[in-house]
C-alpha cells in the first residue's frame, strides 16, 4: 500500500480479528487505548485500518499467550544512524497487515509545550504515513509515533522534520533529554532548564543521529530538588536547579500560613520534616531558618508555597552516573559538581564544554554495554576526577571514605592543593599564581 | 517509485525545537518571574508572577498511547474551552493554561464529558508511568497499556481527589530493565525461570561473545550443541533477570507462567526531606494475568489504602516505613516477609540492620 492511498473497499472485506479481552479494557473510567485502537481500525476510510485491525489481533494474541511477538531489525532514514525503533512482526502469517509496525522516537520541545495547531499537524502527517497512533510521551522523553511500514519511515520522518521535528536517540548514542515546566510556569525554577536543553542537546546531535558511543548517554534538566524529571535516578547526567544564598521567608505569608493551618500542623509538616533540623518556629510565628545547614531540599518551600521561595543566587549541581539495574544494580547520579552559576553565556559554555568532557571520558573510557556511572564505579570516583579536571569536594560524599586501604603517601601534597584552592575562594594570591 | 523516493531528502538536523514557539504567552512573558502558587481545587493549579500576570492549569489523565481522534478531541476542547496552548507532564498528563479564572470550570466540564479526568496534582496517585508492553516492545514479559488501565480505573478516586498524605507515584515496567522507573510503588515483571534456549537459532541470531559479557552472574558460556555452536546457562548461578535475552532472543526468557509481577515500595525522585531512594521489595511471584490483573490489583490497593490511612501528611511511601518499620509495613499490607526480601546482590550487607535498632 503506497502513502496517501486511500483503502479502498478492502478493509470492509477483512474480517474484524475478536478481541474479548481487550474488549474488556474498554470499561472503567479511566481513558482506553483499546477504544483508541479501535477508532483507528473502524475508519474505514483511512489507509491505515487494515494495519490497526492486524495489530488489535496480534496484541488479543499477546493477551492470549501472554507472550510478546516483536523482533528488532534494522530500519533508518537517510543521513542517520538511529532514532527508528524497528518492529517486524513474528506472527505476520496471521496478522500482515501490521507486519511491521516500526516507531519514530521525535523529540519534544523543552517542557513539551504545544499548540493544538502543531498538535493537530503531527496528527495529519501520522494518519498520512502512519497507525494513527502516538504516545505523548515514552519514557525515554520522545514522543512516539507508533506504527510504520519500513516504506513509509523516510515519508514520515521528512514531513516531521519539514514541521521542524528531528528524530531523538536511539542504541548506543546520546538520547533524548527532558526537561521540567521550570521557569515557564514554577516559582521553585533555579535555571532556564530550556535553554540548558536546547544548548547541550543540539551541541552533540552527531552523537544521537550517528550511534557510536559504547552504550547510552542521558541528559535531563530539573529545575530544583524536587526533581521532577527523575534525573538523579535515570540520567547519566543530571542538571538540577540549586541556590547557594538564604531562602527568601515573606514573614508576613509564613503568619498567614500558620494562621489558616495550625501552628502544631505547621511544626509538624515543616519544622519536623526538616532533614537538617535547619527550621524554627518562634513563639511570634516568624520562621527562621538556619541557611548554612540548609541542604535545600525543596520541602519547606513546597509546602508554604506563598511564604518562602529559593534565594537569588541561584545555579545547578551537576550529578553523573544515574542508571537502572543491568549490569551492576541501580546507581543514581552522585554530585560530581556542587555549585555551577548558569546564567551567562560563559557559564552555558562552561556547561556544554563540561558535558563534553563527559561523553569524550565515556567514549574513551566505557566498555561496550557499559553506562558511566558503571565505567566511574569501576576506575573509582579519583580517576573520573582527574579525567574530567574536577577536584574532589566534601559535597561529593556522605561522608569520607571508612576503608584504610589506600596508598596515602601524596596525603600532604593533596592537603596543600586544598589549602590552595579555598585560599584562591577567599580572594587571595596564592604562590603558584 | 517518485523521483522524490529516489533520490532522499538530506534531514535537517534541528535538534530539540524551540518551545517558545508553542508557549502559552502569559508563560513566555513570565519566564522566570513566578512568585508563588496554589491548587484552588483537585486538577487545577494557579500561578501567580511577580508582573501580577496570572495563569489557571488544568491537568487531565490520559491514556498516553492515543489515537489521533483523542488527540484531536484533546485539541478541540483546547481551542474551544482553552487558549489552544496546552503541555504534557512526565507523567502523560495533559495541561491547558488559561489566563482567565472563570474559563477553568467549563473547561473540568469539557474535559469529564470527553471522559478525560481531571486530577492528579498535588497529594493525589497521578498516572502511571509506563512502558510500552505487548503493544510495541521486543523483549516484554506483559502489557503496560493494559496493567495501566486496570490500575488506573481502580484508582480513579484517587487520581480525582488530593486524598493521600503526599503524591503517591506508581510506576510499571515490562521487564526487568524497568524503564519505567523507580516509583512509591513499581509494578514490575520479574522472570522467574532461567532463559529456554533455541539452540538451532543462536548462532545466525547472536553475537556471542556479547552475550556472554552481558550477563550479570557471569552463568553464560560457549557451548557447542547437537553439533552447533551455541551457548547455555548455568542454572543454578541464573538470576534469572533476562539480560541476555535482548541481545539473544533465541535465549527465550519468557513463560506463559513463568513470568511473574512483582511489587516494590519506596522508590523517590524528589529531594525533599529524604534523599531520593530505589524502590524496595513487597511481593513477588502474582501471576501475569491479563486483561485486568487483579492479584496485581489486590496488593496494590492493599500498599495504595495502608499507605493512605496511616501515614502522616506529606510523608511519601518510603519515608512512611521508614518511619514505622518494615515489620508494620508486612504486618499492616498483609503480605509476607521472606528470604528474598534480603538482598544477595554486591554490596547487599549495607542494606542490612547494622544496629541495635528494632521496631516491634
Amino acid at each position: 500500500m503506497k502513502d496517501g492511498d486511500t483503502l479502498d473497499a478492502k478493509s470492509g472485506e477483512v474480517e474484524q480479528h475478536p478481541t474479548p479481552m481487550l474488549d474488556e479494557l474498554e470499561g472503567g473510567p479511566w481513558p482506553s487505548f483499546v477504544t483508541g485502537l479501535k477508532r483507528l481500525r473502524d475508519s474505514k476510510d483511512k489507509r491505515y485500518a487494515a494495519m490497526m485491525n492486524d495489530l488489535l489481533g496480534q496484541l488479543e494474541h499477546s493477551y492470549e499467550k501472554k507472550l510478546g511477538f516483536w523482533k528488532g531489525g534494522t530500519v533508518s532514514v537517510f543521513g542517520y544512524g538511529g532514532g527508528i525503533i524497528p518492529r517486524f512482526s513474528e506472527v505476520a502469517d496471521k496478522f500482515p497487515e501490521s507486519k511491521e509496525f516500526h516507531t519514530l522516537r521525535v523529540m519534544p520541545p523543552p517542557g513539551f509545550h504545544y499548540t493544538t495547531d502543531v498538535l493537530r499537524k503531527l496528527c495529519d502527517i501520522w494518519e498520512r504515513h502512519g497507525s494513527g497512533l502516538i504516545a505523548f510521551h515514552g519514557q525515554s522523553g520522545d514522543i512516539m509515533f507508533q506504527g510504520c511500514s519500513t516504506e513509509a519511515t523516510q515519508a514520515a520522518f521528512d514531513e516531521l522534520n519539514e514541521l521542524g521535528f528531528d528524530l531523538g536517540g536511539a542504541g548506543p548514542a546520546l538520547r533524548t533529554a527532558m526537561s521540567c515546566v521550570g521557569q515557564a510556569r514554577c516559582e521553585q525554577s533555579c535555571y532556564d532548564e530550556a535553554k540548558a536543553h536546547r544548548r547541550i542537546i543540539n551541541a552533540f546531535l552527531d552523537e544521537m543521529h550517528r550511534p557510536s558511543l559504547p552504550y547510552k548517554f542521558k541528559f535531563k534538566f530539573s529545575g530544583c530538588g524536587n526533581d521532577c524529571v527523575n534525573a538523579i535516578h535515570r540520567a547519566d547526567f543530571a542538571v538540577i536547579g540549586t541556590w547557594r544564598d538564604d531562602i527568601k521567608i515573606d514573614q508576613e505569608k509564613v503568619k498567614e500560613h500558620v494562621a489558616k493551618v495550625g501552628r502544631k500542623y505547621t511544626i509538624d509538616t515543616v519544622v519536623s520534616m526538616c532533614p537538617t533540623r535547619a527550621i524554627t518556629l518562634h513563639d511570634d510565628d516568624t520562621l527562621e531558618i538556619d541557611n548554612a545547614s540548609c541542604v535545600r531540599c525543596m520541602h519547606c518551600i513546597n509546602v508554604m508555597t506563598k511564604a518562602l521561595s529559593p534565594g537569588d543566587d541561584k545555579g545547578v549541581s551537576i550529578m553523573v552516573g544515574g542508571k537502572r539495574a543491568l549490569k551492576v544494580g541501580d546507581l543514581m547520579g552522585t554530585m560530581i559538581i556542587p555549585f555551577m552559576k548558569l546564567e551567562t553565556e560563559e557559564d552555558f559554555q562552561k556547561l556544554e564544554d563540561f558535558a563534553e568532557t563527559c561523553i569524550e571520558f565515556f567514549a574513551d573510557n566505557a566498555l561496550e554495554h557499559e553506562r558511566i556511572g558503571e565505567t566511574i564505579d569501576r576506575i573509582g570516583l579519583p580517576a573520573f576526577l582527574e579525567a574530567v579536571g574536577v577536584e574532589p569536594d566534601p559535597n561529593m560524599v556522605n561522608h569520607p571514605r571508612t576503608s584504610c586501604y589506600v596508598r596515602t603517601d601524596d596525603f600532604d601534597d593533596e592537603a596543600a592543593k586544598w589549602f590552595e584552592r579555598k585560599a584562591r575562594e577567599a580572594g587571595m594570591t596564592v604562590a603558584e599564581d | 517509485m517518485s523521483e522524490a523516493a529516489a533520490k532522499p531528502r538530506t534531514p535537517n538536523e534541528s535538534g530539540v525545537p524551540d518551545h517558545l514557539q508553542y508557549m502559552h504567552p502569559v508563560l513566555k512573558r513570565n519566564l522566570g518571574k513566578w512568585d508563588w502558587h496554589d491548587r484552588p481545587r483537585v486538577g487545577v493549579l494557579h500561578h501567580v508572577s511577580k508582573t501580577g500576570d496570572e495563569i489557571w492549569t488544568v491537568r487531565a489523565g490520559t491514556q498516553r498511547q492515543m489515537d489521533v481522534y483523542t488527540i484531536r478531541k484533546l485539541c478541540d476542547i483546547g481551542d474551544e474551552y482553552a487558549e489552544g496552548h496546552v503541555r504534557f507532564t512526565t507523567r502523560s498528563n495533559i495541561e491547558y493554561m488559561v489566563s482567565k479564572e472563570e474559563m477553568v470550570e467549563p473547561l473540568i466540564k469539557a474535559l469529564e464529558e470527553a471522559g478525560f479526568p481531571v486530577g492528579g496534582t498535588g497529594a493525589s496517585v497521578s498516572m502511571i508511568s509506563h512502558t510500552q508492553g505487548w503493544l510495541h516492545c521486543d523483549i516484554p514479559g506483559t502489557d503496560a497499556s493494559g496493567v495501566v488501565k486496570s490500575m488506573m480505573d481502580m484508582l480513579h478516586h484517587e487520581f480525582t481527589h488530593e486524598e493521600m498524605p503526599n503524591r503517591l507515584r506508581i510506576t510499571t515496567s515490562c521487564c526487568q530493565i524497568n524503564c519505567g522507573g523507580q516509583g512509591d510503588i513499581a509494578i514490575n515483571v520479574q522472570y522467574t525461570k532461567p532463559p529456554k534456549i533455541n539452540h538451532d537459532l543462536v548462532a545466525n541470531v547472536c553475537e556471542r561473545p556479547a552475550v556472554v559479557a552481558r550477563c550479570p552472574v557471569a552463568a553464560i558460556r560457549p557451548a557447542m550443541v547437537n553439533g552447533k555452536p551455541s551457548l547455555e546457562v548455568d542454572e543454578k548461578k541464573c538470576v534469572c533477570c533476562g539480560a541476555c535475552y535482548p541481545p539473544c532472543p533465541p535465549m527465550q526468557i519468557n513463560g506463559e507462567e513463568s513470568t511473574k509481577i512483582a511489587i516494590w515500595v519506596g522508590g523517590k525522585h524528589s529531594n525533599a526531606r529524604s534523599k531520593p531512594t530505589f524502590h524496595k521489595l513487597a511481593v513477588a511471584n502474582l501471576p501475569n494475568n491479563p486483561p485486568h490483573w487483579p492479584e496485581v490489583a489486590e496488593v496494590v490497593k492493599k500498599i495504595v489504602y495502608a499507605y493512605k490511612e496511616n501515614a502522616r501528611h506529606w510523608e511519601r511511601m518510603g519515608e512512611w516505613i521508614e518511619r514505622i518499620g518494615w515489620n508494620r509495613f508486612f504486618e499492616l499490607t498483609g503480605l509476607a516477609f521472606t528470604k528474598h526480601h534480603l538482598d544477595t546482590w554486591t554490596g547487599a550487607r549495607k542494606t542490612m540492620n547494622m544496629s541495635a535498632h528494632i521496631h516491634f
